[in-house]
C-alpha cells in the first residue's frame, strides 16, 4: 500500500510542478463553456425583419413594437410590397418578414381572427425555428395580453411546443457536451500521455524491474486525472448553475454517479491507449483524432444523432459519450431519475468493464 | 532446482541466448557465467548488443533462444523473483527530471519495499557527494551528479545483483574514475556487478570481461589473460610526422595493422616476419626522422581491434 | 598562417553563475584544436557562443572573420557542425541528407551532384548511396555524418564529441578522416572524452570551471604537468574544479 501512495504522490508532484498544464486543464471548462455559452451562441439575437402592413392600424403597430422591442429581434425595414420582401431576402437585409393580413385590426376586433404570415430565410435552418418560434411567441403574447381571458382563440399561432427548454436556450444542449469532451480530454487523453511518458523517458524500464506491481502503475496514474476531473466537473457544474442559469432539475447524486461512471470509461480508454503507443506524440494523436473528433461529431453534441445517416448513427452507438450527453440530458434537464437513464448507465458499465479487462490483458510486464 | 539463493557460487547463468529483431541479428548463442561477487564488464562499441543482452538478463525482454538465469532464478519463468532482487541502470539516464534528489531516491526506495534509512550504509559513500543537493530537481545536476544518484536509486534495495548498462558513456575521465571507485567498494560489500562499456580503458578495472562486437562474444577472460593472448608482435612508433608514418607503416606489406595510438602508432606484426632495425631503415629510406620503435605490451583496445580484424 | 577563430575575454553568465569566464585563445588555420574539460566546465556553453548560436555576456570573438556577436549569420555560413547526437536525417536516404544539406548551405544542384559523387566513391559508398540513414551501421552513419559537415567545405567544423560509443578501429578511421579535412585547409575544433584522441590534436585547451586553464601541444602539456599522457595531464587539471552540481 505504501508504494502505491508514494507512487500518487510521485505522479501529483508530476502534475504540480508542470504549472502551464495544470492550468490549462483547469482552465479549460471554463474556456470552454464561455466559448460555447457567449462566442458560439446558437441563440438568435438581433435577427432583421422586414414588415409588411397594408393597413397601419392600431394592432399590427403594437406587434410590431413588440417585435422591435424583444431582443431577438430589429425591424430593420418596411416595406410596400412582396417585391421589397423578395429584395430584402436577396441582399441579406432581412432573415424574416411578417405580412399582416389587409384590415388586420378591424378582422381582429370584429371576427377575432386576423392574419400574419411569417416568411423566414431558411438557409439556416435551425436559427430560423428558433426565430420564427419567438415571432410567433410574442403574437401569442399580444393575443393574451389583449383578452386574458379568452385564451387561443383567434390569432394564427402556429403550434410550436418547445418542451423541456421552452426559452430553447442553447446551454441545455452544450453543458452536457462540454462535460463529456472535458472528461475524455483529461481522462483519456492525459492518462495516456502520462503512461507512455514514462516509456519514453526510460524510467518504466526501471518500474518493470522493480517488484512493483503493474496494477499499482496503472492506478496512481490514473489518480491524479480522476481528481482533476471532478474538480472540473464541479467547476462547469458551478458555472452552468450560476452563469448560464442552467439548473440542476434532477438528482445531483444521479448526476455524479453517472459522471463518475463516464470518467471510469474514459480513464480505462486511456490506458487502453497508452498500452498501444510508444510515444506520447503517437499517444496524442490517438486520443485527440480517435475520441476528440468522435466526441464533437457523434454524441449528439452538436449534430442530433437522429439526423445522422444509419451508419453514423450505428458508429455512435460506440461513442461513450453520446450515452453519457443523454444521460445528463435526462438528468439534468429533464429532470429525472437514474431510473431513466438505466440503459446509457449499462452501456457505459459495458464499456468501461470491457475497456478495462482488455487494458489490463495488454499491459506488458516487458518492454515492447 | 535448489540453488536459488545468495550462496550460490553463480550469480549469472547464460547458455546459448540469441535475439533477433526482424532480420538482425542482434545476439548470437551468448554463453557465459558470472561469479558472485565478481564485477564482469561486457565491452564493446555502440549498437554491438549489449543493451539487448541487458535488458535479457534484466527480465524486460525475451530471448528467441538459449536460457538465462539470476541468482538461479530463470529470467522468463521466475521474472518477478528476480525483479526483486536485481538493480538496473539504463543506459540513459532515467530517473525523474521533475523530481528532487531526495523525491527520487525516496520514490524508489518505496518502490522496493525500503526505505533510504534501511539501507543508508550501502549508499552513504555515494550519496552523501549528492545529499548538499537532495532539494535541487535531478533535471538540473550535472553528468556526474545524475549519475551517482541513479547508482544510488539502483542500489537502495540492496540488490544482489547489479546491472549498469553503459554508466559512464559521454561522462569525463575525471567522473568516470570515481565512479569505478565506488564499483569496487560496492564490490566488497558482496554485490554482483554486471556492467557495459564502449571505453576499453575501462576494461582492466573488471575481474572478468566479455570483448562483444555485432552481437557476438569475441572472447571471454580475465583482463591479464586477454592481454597475454595476443598472438601479435606489437610495436609503438614515433617520428617527426606521425600523419605520413601511418601512410608508410601502412603500406609496408610486412606490417600487418597500424593504428594510431595516442602519441604513437601501434604497429602489429606477424610473429618472425619483421625486425625493427628492418622496419627503421624502411623509415629512414622514406624520409622520418627521429624514428623511435620499441616492443610494448598490448592494452585491451589492440586486443580487440585484432580480435574485430580476424572476425570481420 | 592565418587566424580562423580569435576569442578575448569571451564570457557568458546565466543569472548569477558564470559558465563561461573570460576565455581567450585563437585557432590558425588548418590546425586541430582539441577542446577539453570536465562535464559541465563549460565546453558546450563557448561552443554554441562560437557557433553562433548563443550571445556572450562579454567579450568578442571572430570566427571565420566575422563577428560572433554581430554577425552570426555569416558566421553559421563558414562553419560546419556535427554531434553525436545529431547528424543526419534517419528517414532520409544518404543521398537525400546530402542534397538536403547542401541545400541549406547554398550550394548549386551541379556542385551536390558532382560532389555527391565524387564523396560515395571516396567512402565508397555507391551501394549504400540509396539506402536509408538508419539502415547502415553505426561506423558508416559517422563517417557520413562528419562528410555532411564538411560538405560544403565550411573553413571551420565544430564536432561534439564525435567518436562517442563507436568501436575502435572506426575511431581510428575517423580520425584518419579528420586529418584529411585539414589536408583540405578545413580547421577542426573538436571535443571528446577520449584522451587518446587529445594525443591527435596540435593543440589542446583544457577548461575547468569555465576558464581554460591549459592550452599547449600535447606534447608540451605532458612535459609541464610531467605527465605520461594526456589522461594524466586532463585527472591533474580537472581535479582542482570546486564547480559541483552545476
Amino acid at each position: 500500500m505504501k508504494q502505491l501512495f508514494s507512487f500518487i504522490r510521485k505522479e501529483f508532484h508530476h502534475i504540480l510542478r508542470d504549472k502551464t498544464t495544470v492550468m490549462i486543464l483547469l482552465l479549460m471548462p471554463v474556456i470552454q463553456i464561455v466559448l460555447f455559452g457567449f462566442a458560439l451562441s446558437q441563440e438568435v439575437k438581433d435577427t432583421k425583419v422586414i414588415v409588411l402592413a397594408n393597413t397601419s392600424d392600431d394592432a399590427t403597430r403594437r406587434i410590431i413594437d413588440r417585435v422591435d422591442a424583444s431582443e431577438y429581434f430589429d425591424v430593420a425595414v418596411v416595406a410596400h410590397n412582396s417585391n421589397d420582401i423578395d429584395a430584402a431576402f436577396r441582399d441579406g437585409k432581412a432573415k424574416l418578414a411578417m405580412v399582416f393580413e389587409d384590415h388586420f385590426s378591424e378582422n381582429l376586433k370584429h371576427t377575432g381572427k386576423a392574419h400574419i404570415q411569417l416568411i423566414a430565410d431558411a438557409t439556416d435552418p435551425n436559427a430560423a425555428t428558433s426565430f420564427l418560434f419567438y415571432a410567433s411567441n410574442i403574437i401569442t403574447n399580444y393575443q393574451q395580453d389583449l383578452s386574458p381571458t379568452q385564451t387561443n382563440s383567434g390569432l394564427i399561432t402556429p403550434e410550436v411546443k418547445m418542451l423541456y427548454n421552452p426559452q430553447m436556450k442553447s446551454a441545455f444542449n452544450f453543458v452536457p457536451g462540454v462535460l463529456g469532451m472535458i472528461m475524455i480530454l483529461i481522462c483519456a487523453m492525459m492518462t495516456s500521455i502520462a503512461i507512455v511518458r514514462e516509456k519514453e523517458m526510460g524510467t518504466m524500464e526501471i518500474l518493470l524491474v522493480s517488484p512493483m506491481r503493474p496494477i499499482y502503475t496503472i492506478l496512481s496514474k490514473i489518480a491524479p486525472y480522476f481528481v482533476l476531473s471532478v474538480i472540473n466537473f464541479a467547476t462547469i457544474m458551478l458555472l452552468s448553475v450560476f452563469v448560464l442559469k442552467v439548473p440542476i432539475a434532477g438528482s445531483f447524486i444521479s448526476l455524479l454517479t453517472v459522471s463518475l461512471l463516464y470518467i471510469f470509461v474514459a480513464l480505462s480508454l486511456g490506458l487502453l491507449i497508452s498500452t498501444l503507443t510508444s510515444s506520447q506524440l503517437a499517444a496524442m494523436m490517438i486520443s485527440g483524432m480517435g475520441l476528440m473528433i468522435p466526441v464533437m461529431l457523434l454524441s449528439g453534441m452538436i449534430f442530433p444523432i437522429e439526423n445522422m445517416p444509419v451508419f453514423l448513427r450505428f458508429i455512435s452507438n460506440f461513442v461513450p459519450a453520446r450515452w453519457y450527453i443523454d444521460a445528463v440530458k435526462t438528468i439534468m434537464i429533464k429532470g429525472l431519475g437514474l431510473g431513466d437513464v438505466l440503459k446509457d448507465v449499462g452501456v457505459l458499465i459495458l464499456m468501461g468493464t470491457v475497456l478495462v479487462t482488455i487494458s489490463l490483458k495488454k499491459f506488458k510486464v516487458r518492454l515492447g | 532446482m535448489n540453488i536459488s539463493d545468495n550462496s550460490s557460487p553463480i550469480a549469472i547463468h547464460c547458455e546459448s541466448v540469441s535475439k533477433n529483431y526482424k532480420k538482425i541479428e542482434a545476439l548470437k548463442n551468448i554463453n557465459f557465467d558470472v561469479k558472485r561477487g565478481e564485477i564482469f564488464g561486457i565491452i564493446g562499441p555502440d549498437g554491438a548488443g549489449k543493451t539487448t543482452l541487458f535488458r535479457i538478463l534484466t527480465t524486460l525482454i525475451l530471448p528467441d533462444n538459449g536460457t538465462a538465469t539470476i541468482d538461479g532464478f530463470d529470467v522468463v519463468a521466475s521474472y518477478k523473483e528476480i525483479r526483486k532482487r536485481v538493480g538496473y541502470m539504463p543506459g540513459r539516464f532515467s530517473l525523474y527530471q521533475d523530481l528532487t534528489v531526495e523525491e527520487n531516491l525516496e520514490f524508489f526506495a518505496t518502490v522496493f519495499n525500503t526505505t533510504i534509512e534501511e539501507n543508508y550504509e550501502l549508499i552513504k559513500d555515494i550519496y552523501i557527494q549528492i545529499e548538499p543537493f537532495k532539494n535541487r530537481r535531478a533535471g538540473k545536476l550535472s553528468g556526474g551528479m545524475k549519475q551517482k544518484l541513479a547508482l544510488s536509486c539502483a542500489l537502495i534495495h540492496k540488490p544482489s545483483v547489479l546491472f549498469l548498462d553503459e554508466p559512464t558513456t559521454g561522462v569525463d575521465p575525471v567522473s568516470r574514475k570515481e565512479f569505478w571507485g565506488m564499483l569496487q567498494k560496492l564490490r566488497e560489500q558482496g554485490i554482483t556487478i554486471l556492467v557495459s562499456t564502449p571505453y576499453m580503458d575501462e576494461a582492466s578495472l573488471c575481474d572478468r570481461i566479455a570483448l562483444i562486437q555485432n552481437g557476438q562474444f569475441l572472447r571471454i577472460d580475465t583482463p591479464e589473460n586477454i592481454v597475454g593472448q595476443f598472438a601479435d608482435i606489437l610495436w609503438a612508433a614515433k617520428s617527426d610526422n606521425m600523419h605520413k608514418l601511418l601512410e608508410d607503416l601502412r603500406n609496408d606489406e610486412q606490417v600487418k595493422s597500424s593504428f594510431a595510438f595516442g602519441d604513437s602508432i601501434h604497429v602489429t606484426v606477424e610473429n618472425g616476419q619483421l625486425t625493427v632495425d628492418s622496419l627503421k631503415k624502411y623509415l629512414i629510406e622514406r624520409g622520418h626522422k627521429n624514428i623511435e620503435i620499441q616492443p610494448i605490451e598490448p592494452t585491451i583496445e589492440d586486443c580487440f581491434m585484432e580480435l574485430s580484424n580476424t572476425q570481420i | 598562417m592565418d587566424t580562423v577563430i580569435k576569442v578575448e575575454n569571451l564570457t557568458k553568465r546565466f543569472g548569477d553563475f558564470t559558465a563561461v569566464d573570460n576565455i581567450s585563445f585563437e585557432v590558425k588555420r588548418g590546425e586541430i584544436f582539441g577542446f577539453l574539460g570536465a562535464n559541465g566546465a563549460g565546453k558546450t556553453t563557448a561552443m554554441r557562443m562560437l557557433c553562433g548560436l548563443s550571445i556572450p555576456t562579454e567579450g568578442k570573438g571572430t570566427v571565420a572573420g566575422y563577428d560572433i556577436f554581430r554577425q552570426p549569420e555569416l558566421v553559421k555560413k563558414s562553419i560546419g557542425y556535427m554531434s553525436q547526437k545529431f547528424s543526419m536525417y534517419e528517414d532520409l536516404k544518404v543521398w537525400e541528407n546530402l542534397e538536403l544539406f547542401g541545400g541549406i548551405y547554398g550550394m548549386h544542384d551541379k556542385e551536390i551532384k558532382r560532389k555527391t559523387d565524387e564523396l560515395m566513391g571516396r567512402l565508397n559508398f555507391e551501394e549504400e548511396r540509396d539506402q536509408l540513414v538508419k539502415s547502415l551501421p553505426l561506423g558508416f552513419k559517422q563517417k557520413l555524418a562528419f562528410s555532411v559537415s564538411i560538405f560544403h567545405h565550411p573553413q571551420v567544423v565544430f564536432l561534439d564529441e564525435p567518436t562517442g560509443g563507436v568501436d575502435p578501429i572506426t575511431r581510428r578511421r575517423f580520425w584518419e578522416m579528420i586529418y584529411d579535412a585539414t589536408a583540405s585547409g578545413i580547421t577542426v575544433f573538436v571535443t571528446t572524452h577520449y584522451m587518446d584522441e587529445a594525443e591527435y590534436c596540435d593543440r589542446v585547451s583544457i577548461m575547468v570551471d569555465g576558464r581554460i586553464e591549459a592550452l599547449d601541444s600535447p606534447m608540451n602539456l605532458k612535459r609541464t604537468y610531467n605527465a605520461k599522457n594526456m589522461d594524466e595531464v586532463f585527472q591533474q587539471l580537472a581535479r582542482k574544479s570546486t564547480r559541483k552540481a552545476d
